[in-house]
């Protein structure tokens, strides 16, 4: 968990130094919430498909990315809005990633959005069975858009319950709103209550608080096909994005700090061995830094790339490009037998 | 012989035995209902969402991203605007995940005016529709069309938005070219079969006669009819409106051909520019408010592509920019085109003077030549009758 966690803020800062010295536009992350993402992405069933875990994130998640098995240099080709970025080509900013191959939900700009898409993951793995739950996530002034409501709401229908672990991380900042200005309510948590929604708050920042409550609040949710509503508090290290000036705060508990304070006083790591890994880290980064700025920026024409997920579209109004059409396998022409379809899908 | 909402109701249930649905959902779309229009009555995948716009949406992404194949309905398109945000992250999703995710949904909802629906089941989605790229957008204006663009619409890897126009619903085709293959040409038949009996639906199970596999393929309009004077280009409800329009032009010796486009994006811009540039005048009609139409858009295209063939300028017979449709008689008639607005704008047009007739170029010099067509000249046997009027 600790190197995973120094991986991440190491991405981050080198994330913050591209954007600062012109290597990209923008630069928004997660610098704080290392302990608490990480231990979402250890824990997550990583994989493709109903029997693995949906992630619904939001563009602080890196962490759980890398804790999952990312590419650190992906995340700075995205940065560096390079045609080799996997995620979005060079079309999306930092931190807003796309992983089918591991159920990861496009992250959007739009606050909240995730919360009611993932609603549809998580009807179909009720529907499935299985082990494989959704996982949504988001921040605490995001909770008064409506698409929060919708997700408590659909998640805990009586009879229909959804196996949704829906994860607010809490960092008491809506940019530069205060919490206590946006909302009323005690724990954002509560509100589940109302609900019946099994619901906890934990330290975010702690590493063992972290992932103790993640597995508990998961182990739930899987076994239960129930949803869950986790609030964790976590530090927002950098201020909330480039535009707010991405400084480190002072006054934050910075969680790999602690984790590396409780590692040293149990003899588990010297703060020596702690300083290196995070040196061999920063090294690798940056070094990866300068070879990503030299990979090509995307062709004018991929723009007309994957407007349309089929091939040969009818009228010209869509004004046709050829395009990769790896991903999207053609219904098979031959349809099944209207019998043999009526066992095949259940309501 | 279908009305539209059987047509679309056939469409999904074989959608849910053949094409792989696994969810129709709404609000009311479930039993008992079966949705506010009965499109969804006696379906076996059909169900009950709560009353959130949004979470319907977002629950139909999700749903295709977990690889199932989700048909959901905004119970009125006058209630989708709450979830524009959300219609567009459905478009986006593919482009903006370079290619990784697609979001293979269907979205139907009734739209437009005509059922005395008042300012909030009265509107029009055309405009909105069309400004939200990625998604596939669909109207039909027949039974037959109705049934085959939502074939169509449900095997489409993309995002589909059917929209239905509510005037329809309870239309039945028009003749057997309106007709499902397959379906009872009795109503009466037909309406035994697949409607719930009124009050007592427990236990009642429809009988769904054999249809075929009938595709109307998204982006392929349809010339309803042939004519050499005038290009009418709509959609939906104004199909009618504007074929009885024809109808009457006719007794003047109008000639109008008449396009209903069916797919408004991708939109079927051959079909569009062959006729325009053959009759070189245009009017385009639909119920949306007139500023920032999607008219407009076709008409703008028209100027720009078309431009030498046009002996006049295309004309946009559309819905007035008012903040809502009135319920009482007159204020909807002043609104919304109906068979006097559409037949006057057609008239209008045809009567504008041939603007390449001042020109002393010989005629070869704005020769148009569309797909290698011959080049049409301004002095035809319409032309000739219309100078002196
Ligand atoms: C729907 C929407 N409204 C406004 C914004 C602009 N915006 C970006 S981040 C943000 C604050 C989000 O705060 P919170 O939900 O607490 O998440 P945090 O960034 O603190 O993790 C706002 C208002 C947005 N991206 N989306």
């Amino acid at each position: 968990m600790h190197e995973r966690m120094v991986e991440a803020r190491s991405l981050e800062e080198r994330l913050i130094r591209m954007q600062r010295g012109g290597d990209g536009y923008f630069w928004i992350g997660g610098p704080g919430e290392e302990a608490f993402n990480v231990a979402l992405g250890l824990l997550a069933k990583k994989g493709q498909g109903l029997d693995h875990d949906y992630l619904h994130l939001h563009y602080r998640s890196s962490a759980t990315l890398l804790a999952m098995g990312a590419d650190p240099v992906d995340a700075l080709r995205q940065m560096k809005s390079v045609a080799t970025d996997p995620y979005s080509g060079g079309r999306n900013f930092c931190g807003h990633y796309s992983k089918r191959e591991w159920n990861v939900a496009p992250i959007t700009s739009p606050i909240e959005v995730q919360y009611a898409t993932a609603i549809g993951t998580a009807i179909a793995q009720k529907r499935a069975g299985g082990e494989g739950i959704t996982i949504v996530q988001g921040g605490d002034a995001g909770t008064a858009e409506g698409d929060f409501a919708s997700c408590l709401v659909w998640a805990s229908r009586p009879g229909f319950e959804l196996p949704m672990l829906i994860i607010v991380t809490n960092n008491g900042w809506g940019i530069s709103t205060p919490g206590h200005e946006q909302h009323g309510e005690q724990r954002i948590a509560d509100r589940g209550k109302a609900f019946g929604i099994r619901t906890a708050t934990i330290d975010g920042n702690d590493a063992e608080s972290a992932y103790r409550g993640l597995e508990d609040a998961m182990r739930y949710v899987r076994r239960e096909r129930k949803p869950f509503l986790l609030e964790a508090y976590v530090s927002r290290l950098y201020g909330h994005s480039s535009s707010s000036g991405s400084n480190y705060v002072e006054s934050e508990i910075d969680c790999v700090t602690e984790i590396e304070k409780k590692l040293v006083a149990r003899g588990l790591r010297t703060s020596d061995e702690c300083d290196s890994l995070r040196n061999e880290y920063e090294q690798f980064l940056l070094e990866a830094a300068k070879t990503v700025s030299l990979e090509p920026k995307p062709e004018p024409a991929s723009v007309w790339e994957h407007v349309f997920a089929d091939r040969d579209i009818v009228g010209e109004g869509a004004r046709k490009v050829p395009h990769d059409n790896r991903l999207w396998k053609a219904p098979s022409c031959t349809f099944p037998t209207t019998k043999a379809s009526k066992n095949g899908n259940a309501s | 012989m279908a009305t539209m909402v059987q047509a679309v109701r056939l469409a999904l249930h074989v959608g849910e035995t053949k094409l792989g649905v696994t969810d129709i959902f709404g609000e009311d779309v479930g039993p008992p209902l079966g949705g506010v229009f009965t499109a969804t009555q006696g379906l076996r995948t059909a169900w009950n969402s709560p009353l959130d716009e949004r979470g319907i949406v977002g629950a139909a992404m999700g749903l295709a991203m977990a690889g199932q194949k989700p048909v959901a309905e905004i119970q009125f398109c006058d209630y989708a605007f709450n979830t524009i945000d959300l219609l567009k992250l459905a478009g986006n999703t593919l482009w903006s995940s370079n290619g990784d995710w697609n979001v293979p949904l269907v979205l139907m909802t009734p739209v437009g005016a005509g059922i005395h629906g008042s300012l909030y089941h009265s509107h029009s989605l055309d405009a909105q529709a069309t400004r939200i790229p990625g998604w596939k957008i669909v109207m039909p204006s027949n039974p037959r069309d109705a049934y085959g663009l939502m074939l169509s619409a449900i095997q489409d890897p993309n995002p589909v938005m059917v929209l239905i126009p509510k005037a329809l619903m309870r239309v039945k085709a028009a003749g057997p070219d309106e007709m499902i293959p397959g379906e009872p040409d009795d109503a009466r038949a037909l309406g035994k079969m697949i409607d719930a009996p009124i009050g007592q639906r427990e236990g009642w199970e429809p009988e769904w006669p054999e249809t075929a596999l009938e595709f109307v393929p998204i982006g392929a309009a349809k010339t309803v009819r042939r004519g050499e004077h005038v290009t009418v280009v709509t959609y939906g409800r104004m199909v009618g409106v504007a074929k009885r329009a024809a109808d009457v032009l006719s007794r003047e010796d109008i000639d109008v051909e008449l396009i209903d486009l069916r797919s408004l994006h991708p939109y079927d811009w051959p079909a569009i520019a062959e006729s325009v540039s053959r009759t070189g005048r245009a009017v385009f009609v639909n119920e949306d408010t007139e500023i920032t139409n999607f008219g407009e858009h076709l008409i703008r295209r028209c100027v720009e592509e078309l431009w030498d063939s046009l002996r006049a300028p295309p004309i946009l017979e559309a819905g007035k920019h008012l903040p809502g449709v009135g319920l009482a008689e007159p204020l909807e008639a002043a609104t919304i085109p109906g068979l006097g607005s559409v037949t006057d704008a057609i008239r209008r047009c045809v009567r504008q003077p041939d603007r390449r007739m001042g020109t002393s170029r010989p005629r070869r010099d704005f020769a148009f030549t569309w797909t290698g067509e011959a080049p049409v000249g301004p002095f035809d046997a319409y032309e000739r009758a219309f100078r002196h009027r």
